[in-house]
């Protein structure tokens, strides 16, 4: 066993080549693995830890102004184990030194101390003092955006008013892990705050003394939330209630649960086909290597080792590569699971940071691989061991060609030999060439779909910044004004347009479908924010009368244009009716429906008003216009179309190239890994040939191309078909991003399928320069002189 | 280049010397080696194993390069050649056949044959090279399903279809029984007839020795003897 056990060492070593070039296919499956597993982990376990250790609630819910009492109520119902009563509400901030008005959530806590739930976790300076009006506690990101430290001030419209307010400190919440602000898609910390204040200063501000308008709510052990939530909306629908949400539903954490079901099923496709690769490379090198070695098999077998000791032999082999494999994706695995954990750590923010991978991680990985690579090489040996010695000694039989269509009249004239050569190696062995053909093509389909969500991103700022938004910005107005008063606003500095929208919250519903969502109404005559088709490039018109439904909306509900659905609004007087479908349009954003805002509002009971206005601005005026809204009492929010397009370039394109880095280079090792193998294989087959055909005169060049040929048209096979796995992948990919906020788009571009290609392409010429460099070194005597 | 312009020989070697090294070992297999081969000659080179006969074939054919000493083709010295040059003398001038056939398993008789017209100046067709070896009948059989002596005659009409100034055969029968092997003498013989291609046969079988025009014996790295036959006997009356 020793001496077997020697060879064993030998053998890797002079198969060091494609030793590696398994290797690699494993290990960047084992890494892909190990980074998605660590992410996730550390990622539920940071979040579960901050949840629990900060009393993050079970259920939210908003309303006008509910009198204290209500709380108790609350209380009482069965499964609630604690409430916490807040004012809270978004409010025009002016930071020094920042042209734009930024968008501040006013968030009340208690003078005292830590509220009951929804604590926070306090980053620097101290606690709000009782009676001191002015103290408030800043989100850390917001703070750090604009260099506020304890002792700064900045003001606030609050409630009208304009405020000077002090920071005392700087905090983290479990609410706001994942910051949006009003009308944002992602966290713009310049743009928008979480602004902590005491709950008298609050309270007296908006004159809610004794009152409330929202709540947090925790549920015992093993209560579902959703009974619980229908009696909260029931006590709080006198009060302007809005639909409670569960946790699940929180935007923050439905964001870092969306990011964790990616990671999970990231962590089962993209290793699954690398290690499926890696298996067939398995079984591709050790049949090779059998076969070479078939005689000498026959002669161990011969001395009396059992097919047992054989096998064992060959598969030690196979696990050797496996490790070593491992070793790399293990390495590579925890270096960018960090590297993932700390980009998430920097979009979602947590006060710590648990970065533990455990070893089931590693484990899990490393043992997926070795099964994977085990029973490629099973077959392999199987049939090896299978054979009798005396029959093993023989030389194995030639292989069978057929002419196929090649031996046709018109082909035979037209292709040189080389060629042929090259073909019927592909017809004699297809398993084998199939297997290089799909390990190319899946090496560009990975960079196919990790180069669409740099496409994607194009495609959701073209259509939803730039196709169905024109305004400047938007304005949110703390209470429905009326249309004149929107009129007025085409008088402030450069404003050139001004067109009113309206947001109701509302329940739609088709037979048992029910979606709570909102309805949003626009006037006829809206020209700056389109209802815009994307999968037509068209606009839809507001209809006079009916609903427009986004495609997801109407999915869900399960109607089509010319059906009806119910909507039921939850606010004013609350009516509810049937609204027939006028058309469906695609987004990716949200589950937007919109009708007529005169139809909504004569529905509603009331006069004609608007809570948003959008404007468009004069650029050189806009500064100008900036300074008249942080003065502007009525104003309660203000989205910056260019900066929310800044924001969503800045977050997502940077994580997006760090992405694409490392999925080019795990292509990059799938496709060197495959050619280098296959053209490795192929010289070793038929070195003997290639060293005839350069006695016959044929140059180092020519047999190059009868060598490298065959790898070169499975090649030209596997590049279309890479495309159509990398159109697949991206699909894959898209669904398991649905959902009810976003639809990632498939949108792949020409140059991403161009780059694709030209990556996967450099990479299996380089494997294919190093096996040609070989071909300069065929003894030609020796294979003259030796039968096959 | 360009020594001697005696015509009256195609291919000329002087004085061929040939060490190998290996590790500390040092071998040598051709010591000071003077060969000639005319135009239309039919010489049969023999020697036990180890003599040296393959490795003076090998330089001759341009596969190796001698330690020592001159070779000319022509008015061409070989001995300088870069490496492409004899890649392009192989191409052009030489015709091969080994004892193990060496055909590309792959291709059909024709293809294989084809292989070689394909990148030579002025070949026959690979059918007219294939008549003559006597195979017309199995050009699109594939080497698995033939015969070794057939795969040996496919080898010789691969060799031959250049119309190359040279044959080189190594050992052309020693994996065949005596009846097949005289069957693949015939066809060499038959090349060197009506072609006039210069042939040289490797072979440890003296009973070969009848149908050369000269036989050289070469024993321990050096030529011991040369014998001119007065007529050639013909292939099919050999026999061993």
């Amino acid at each position: 066993m020793r001496a077997l056990n020697r060879r064993l060492s030998r053998e890797l070593w002079r198969l060091r080549g494609q030793v590696l070039a398994v290797a690699l296919v494993i290990g960047s499956g084992v890494a892909v693995l190990v980074m998605a597993l660590s992410t996730f982990e550390a990622l539920s376990e940071t979040s579960e830890a901050y949840y629990e250790r900060y009393q993050f609630a079970d259920v939210f819910a908003g309303a006008k102004r509910v009198p204290i009492s209500v709380a108790r109520r609350i209380a009482a119902i069965s499964g609630v184990q604690l409430v916490q009563t807040r004012i809270a509400r978004y409010a025009t901030l002016d930071v020094q030194g920042f042209a734009e008005p930024v968008i501040g959530r006013l968030t009340s806590i208690p003078e005292t101390g830590q509220p009951v739930l929804n604590q926070l976790a306090l980053r620097s300076g101290r606690w709000i003092q009782p009676g001191r009006h002015d103290e408030t506690i800043i989100s850390e990101p917001f703070a750090e955006a604009h260099a506020l430290e304890a002792g700064d001030t900045f003001t606030a419209i609050v409630n009208g008013r304009k405020r000077r307010l002090t920071v005392v400190g700087t905090a983290l919440s479990p609410e706001f892990i994942y910051a949006l602000g009003p009308g944002a898609l992602l966290p713009d910390d310049k743009r928008f705050g979480i602004v902590w204040m005491g709950r008298e200063a609050l309270e007296a501000a908006y004159d809610l003394d004794n009152s409330f308008n929202d709540l947090a709510v925790t549920l015992l052990r093993d209560v579902a939330p959703e009974p619980v939530i229908s009696e909260i909306d029931t006590l709080l629908e006198p009060y302007g209630g809005v639909s409670a949400i569960p946790r699940a539903d929180q935007l923050s954490n439905w964001f870092v649960r969306n990011e964790l079901s990616q990671q999970q099923s990231m962590s089962t496709i993209l290793p699954t086909i690398f290690l499926g690769v890696a298996a067939f490379l398995c079984y591709t090198v050790l049949s090779r290597l059998i076969t070479t070695e078939r005689s000498e098999i026959g002669l161990l077998k011969a001395f009396g080792y059992s097919d047992l000791v054989v096998g064992w032999y060959y598969a030690k082999l196979v696990i050797a590569i496996s490790l070593i494999g491992a070793a790399i994706g293990w390495i590579l695995g925890g270096y960018f699971g960090r590297l993932n954990t700390q980009m998430y750590a920097d979009t979602f923010r947590f006060p710590l940071l648990i970065y533990r991978p455990s070893a089931e991680a590693f484990l899990i990985a490393g043992s997926v691989s070795l099964i994977a690579t085990l029973s490629g090489a099973l077959v392999a040996v199987r049939r090896v061991v299978k054979l009798p010695p005396a029959e093993a000694m023989r030389p194995p039989a030639p292989p069978t060609y057929r002419h196929g269509v090649l031996a046709r009249p018109g082909l035979r004239d037209w292709l040189d030999q080389p060629t042929r050569i090259a073909l019927r190696q592909i017809g004699r062995w297809p398993l084998r060439a199939a297997v290089t053909t799909i390990g190319i093509a899946a090496s560009v389909g990975l960079l196919i779909m990790a180069l669409q969500w740099e496409d994607a991103i194009d495609y959701i700022a073209d259509k939803y910044f730039f196709e169905s938004q024109h305004q400047t910005l938007s304005i949110g107005l703390t209470e429905p004004q009326s249309l004149a008063a929107v009129r007025e606003m085409k008088h402030l500095p450069g404003v050139m347009a001004a067109e009113p929208w309206r947001a109701v919250p509302a329940d739609l519903s088709a037979g048992t479908r029910r979606h709570r969502g909102g309805v949003i109404g626009l006037a006829r005559s809206n020209r700056l924010q389109p209802i815009y088709d994307d999968a037509t490039d068209t606009r839809i018109a507001v209809p006079e009368g009916g609903i427009v439904l986004s495609r997801y909306l109407a999915e869900k509900l399960g109607v089509g244009v010319s059906d009806y659905v119910r909507v039921h609004v939850l606010e004013g007087r609350r009516p509810e009716g049937e609204l027939r479908v006028v058309a469906v349009f695609e987004t990716t954003i949200a589950m937007p429906a919109y009708m007529d805002l005169d139809a909504l509002n004569r529905w509603l009971g009331e006069r004609p008003v608007a809570q948003y206005v959008n404007v468009l601005v004069d650029a050189s005026q806009q500064a100008a216009l900036f300074s008249r809204l942080k003065q502007t009492p009525r104003v309660s929010a203000i989205m910056v179309r260019e900066g929310a397009l800044e924001a969503f370039h800045d977050t997502v394109g940077h994580n997006i190239l760090i992405f694409i880095g490392i999925f080019t280079g795990f292509a990059m090792a799938l496709a060197f890994g495959v050619t280098y193998n296959s053209a490795r294989i192929a010289l070793s087959e038929r070195g003997r040939e290639l060293a005839t055909l350069r006695v016959l005169g044929f140059t180092r060049g020519e047999i190059s191309y009868v060598l490298l040929g065959e790898v070169a048209v499975l090649i030209f096979l596997a590049l279309p078909l890479g495309c159509l796995i990398g159109y697949w992948l991206a699909l894959v990919v898209a669904r398991t991003f649905d959902s009810e906020l976003f639809r990632m788009p498939l949108s792949i571009s020409p140059s991403s399928y161009g780059f694709g290609v030209i990556v996967a392409l450099t990479a299996t010429v380089l494997s294919a320069l190093l096996v040609r460099r070989r071909i300069a070194r065929l003894d030609l005597i020796r294979v003259l002189k030796t039968r096959e | 280049m360009g020594a001697g312009r005696d015509q009256s020989f195609s291919l000329r070697g002087k004085g061929i010397t040939k060490i190998y090294k290996t590790g500390s070992v040092t071998i040598e297999a051709l010591r000071g080696v003077d060969f000639e081969l005319g135009p239309g000659e039919l010489v049969v080179l023999l020697g036990p194993s180890g003599s040296g006969k393959s490795t003076l074939l090998n330089i001759l054919g341009g596969l190796d390069t001698p330690t020592d000493g001159q070779l000319i083709f022509e008015d061409h010295l070989l001995t300088d050649a870069k490496e492409s040059e004899l890649t392009l003398f192989r191409r052009q001038h030489v015709g091969f056949v080994f004892q193990f056939y060496n055909l590309i398993p792959s291709l059909t008789a024709r293809e294989n044959v084809a292989l070689v017209t394909e990148i030579a100046t002025q070949p026959m067709t690979p059918e007219e090279a294939l008549t003559i070896v006597g195979l017309d009948s199995r050009m699109d059989h594939f080497p698995a399903q033939l015969s070794g002596g057939e795969q040996q005659r496919v080898a010789i009409a691969r060799a031959i279809a250049k119309r190359p100034e040279l044959l080189l055969c190594d050992e052309p029968t020693g994996a065949l029984d005596s009846r097949t092997g005289i069957l693949v003498l015939e066809a060499i013989e038959r090349v060197n007839r009506e072609l006039g291609t210069a042939t040289a046969i490797i072979t440890h079988n003296s009973g070969v020795a009848a149908m050369a025009d000269r036989v050289v014996s070469i024993g321990d790295g050096r030529i011991t003897d040369v014998v001119v036959n007065e007529s050639r006997m013909p292939a099919r009356e050999l026999s061993w």
